[in-house]
């Protein structure tokens, strides 16, 4: 089986160098070899389980409660511009 | 008598509500054990002195106005994915170095509220990942029973700061193995609760259908008194039950009779460390002098669990990393180390397009299979007793050897972990000068039960040979 990890890296939003991309490939297939015996185990007719609590539609009323100040929001941002976040331009040539 | 610093929480409590010593010197106690240890364990990655002695000193005077609360005074050390507000918490990665949550976890505002002092943020290893704490970008821990041996992980720290006395107990979390097998290999108690139990608001996540906070202690009666603060529903954690919580300080009983105890040969797995059997085994025929049946049942082959963790858990990761943008704080994804990039990249292929069937979906049925394996044996036991680890501490630097090397040390806890399933590990002896550990697994929600099964343990055993060694350090 051959991965494609830089696939799987832009998927992620990770950028790899060459170096980590062999690597990752080689240690991908060294896990999935490993963790590869479930097919061992018969689960036709078995409901998947994806929480253990049993609990089902938890809501709660919706009313607004006080937040976080503007301040202590921005507060860990690297870039800030007028009290608010900001971001790398995400559009081109608009 | 003991130092200060090598307080339980119970000891603790009597001497600060008798004033025969106050919060500020208790404290203070911890801090020079601190100062003394850390050059040779490193179980902190950020040390709070200056906020732990304000913190203790209005305890000290709640305490001279006779207010009475749960842990009031006492100093704890909180594992660094627990959000603490305005004190740094980076999950030991490089991506939160400079972090400052503007908000506390429901742990820690729990804690508070109980009147606990917060001495500091316990290494781990990064985002949890990892049974070593190898993994963390803050250096590794060491074993305080030998600093050449790991301390187990991911709460690598909290579990060393508890056995070196540098906190009176500790919060660790576990998602599948991260409280159980570092108190196992440093000697404490580690109690993970049921899944639902203890809110998981405010933790750094890592696998949000497993991830579970719970006490570190010297004792048995600390971990029950500790669950007793931290237990209980939380409107910010939807996951958490209504269901009430138990009355877990219940006092000790000496006997057991009529408990049933399952003990399951899958447990004593091939290649398990002859000397761990061996006292585990002994361990269990005390129990038989104790009152309890044992009877021998069938579980599913844990190793399975290996398998089912691994998908379910990385899968979960890459979700939960995918908020890491360094926009609103923290660093860029760049950041991440070897550990969480592995992780990340498998849990994307695992849930990616053509594969999802093939591992999560195929995972989450095997789940099924485990959950339901562990029903039909509760059905005829009440308890089940298995070693914590299949092995004594390795030495640093084992986890180089195999990149699956934590699934494979936490084998024996990960199937009752993807149950949701509560379990305690108590310390039951050494070899080579190294603690050894012994799981209790119980059904959901029966903490109350594990813990007085535990304790009672502890009770029969206190005056053992064993328990008077302190780390030399």
């Amino acid at each position: 089986m051959k991965f494609d990890v830089s696939h799987i890296a832009k998927l992620a939003n990770l950028t790899l160098n060459p170096s980590e991309k062999n690597k990752l490939e080689k240690e991908l297939e060294e896990t999935l070899k490993f963790i590869n015996n479930l097919n061992e185990i018969d689960t036709t007719g078995i409901e998947p389980t994806s929480q253990v609590t049993g609990l089902e539609n938890i809501t709660r009323e919706d009313e607004a409660i006080p937040s976080f100040p503007q301040d202590d929001a921005l507060k860990n941002a690297k870039l800030t511009h007028n009290g608010f976040f900001k971001v790398k331009a995400i559009l081109n040539n608009e | 008598m003991n130092k200060l610093n090598e307080h339980t929480i119970k000891q603790a409590r009597e001497g600060l509500r008798r004033k025969d010593f106050s919060s500020v010197e208790l404290t203070k106690a911890c801090l020079e054990q601190i100062n003394k240890a850390e050059p040779s364990i490193n179980a902190f990655v950020t040390i709070c002195k200056k906020e732990a002695l304000v913190q203790a000193k209005e305890a000290d005077k709640l305490i001279s106005s006779n207010q009475d609360l749960p842990l009031l005074g006492i100093p704890i050390a909180v594992k660094d994915n627990l959000s603490t507000l305005g004190i740094r918490t980076t999950a030991s990665s490089k991506v939160l170095d400079d972090y400052i949550p503007p908000y506390d976890a429901t742990v820690i505002k729990k804690l508070k509220d109980a009147g606990a002092v917060l001495l500091g943020k316990t290494n781990m290893d990064a985002w949890a990942h990892g049974s070593s704490t190898e993994t963390s970008d803050y250096g590794t821990t060491k074993n305080p029973w030998n600093t050449n041996h790991l301390p187990g992980g991911s709460s690598g720290g909290s579990a060393a700061a508890v056995a070196a006395d540098e906190a009176i107990a500790a919060i660790g979390t576990e998602t599948a193995g991260s409280i159980r097998q570092p108190a196992s290999w440093c000697g404490v108690v580690g109690l993970k609760p049921t899944y639902g139990r203890v809110s998981r608001y405010g933790v750094i996540a890592m696998a949000s259908s497993l991830d579970s906070p719970g006490p570190i202690t010297k004792t048995v009666e600390d971990s029950a008194s500790l669950l007793q603060v931290l237990a209980g529903k939380d409107e910010y954690d939807a996951t958490t039950s209504p269901l009430p919580i138990g009355d877990y300080t219940l006092p000790i009983e000496s006997k057991l009779n009529n408990l049933k105890i399952g003990i399951s040969d899958e447990y004593f797995i091939e290649g398990i460390d002859v000397e761990v059997k061996r006292e585990v085994l002994d361990s269990i025929k005390k129990f038989e002098e104790m009152g309890a049946k044992i009877e021998k049942i069938k579980l599913f082959d844990p190793r399975y669990a290996i398998d089912v963790y691994t998908i379910i858990q990385r899968s979960e990761v890459s979700s939960n990393l995918a908020r890491y943008d360094g926009i609103r704080y923290g660093s860029e994804r760049e950041k991440f180390g070897d550990e969480a990039k592995r992780r990340i990249i498998l849990g994307t292929y695992a849930l990616s397009s053509g594969y999802y069937d093939q591992y999560y979906n195929k995972a989450s049925k095997v789940r099924s299979v485990i959950i339901e394996d562990f029903k039909k044996a509760f059905e005829k036991i009440d308890v089940i007793l298995t070693p914590t680890s299949p092995s004594l501490p390795l030495p640093i630097g084992a986890t180089n050897k195999s990149i699956m090397f934590g699934e494979i040390a936490d084998v024996l806890v990960e199937p009752s972990s993807i149950a949701g399933l509560p379990g305690i590990s108590i310390p039951i002896g050494f070899a080579k000068k190294l603690p050894i550990g012994m799981q209790i697994i119980g059904p959901q929600f029966a903490e109350e039960l594990i813990l007085q099964v535990a304790g009672t343990y502890e009770k029969k055993t206190e005056k053992e040979e064993w328990r008077k060694i302190k780390p030399n350090l």
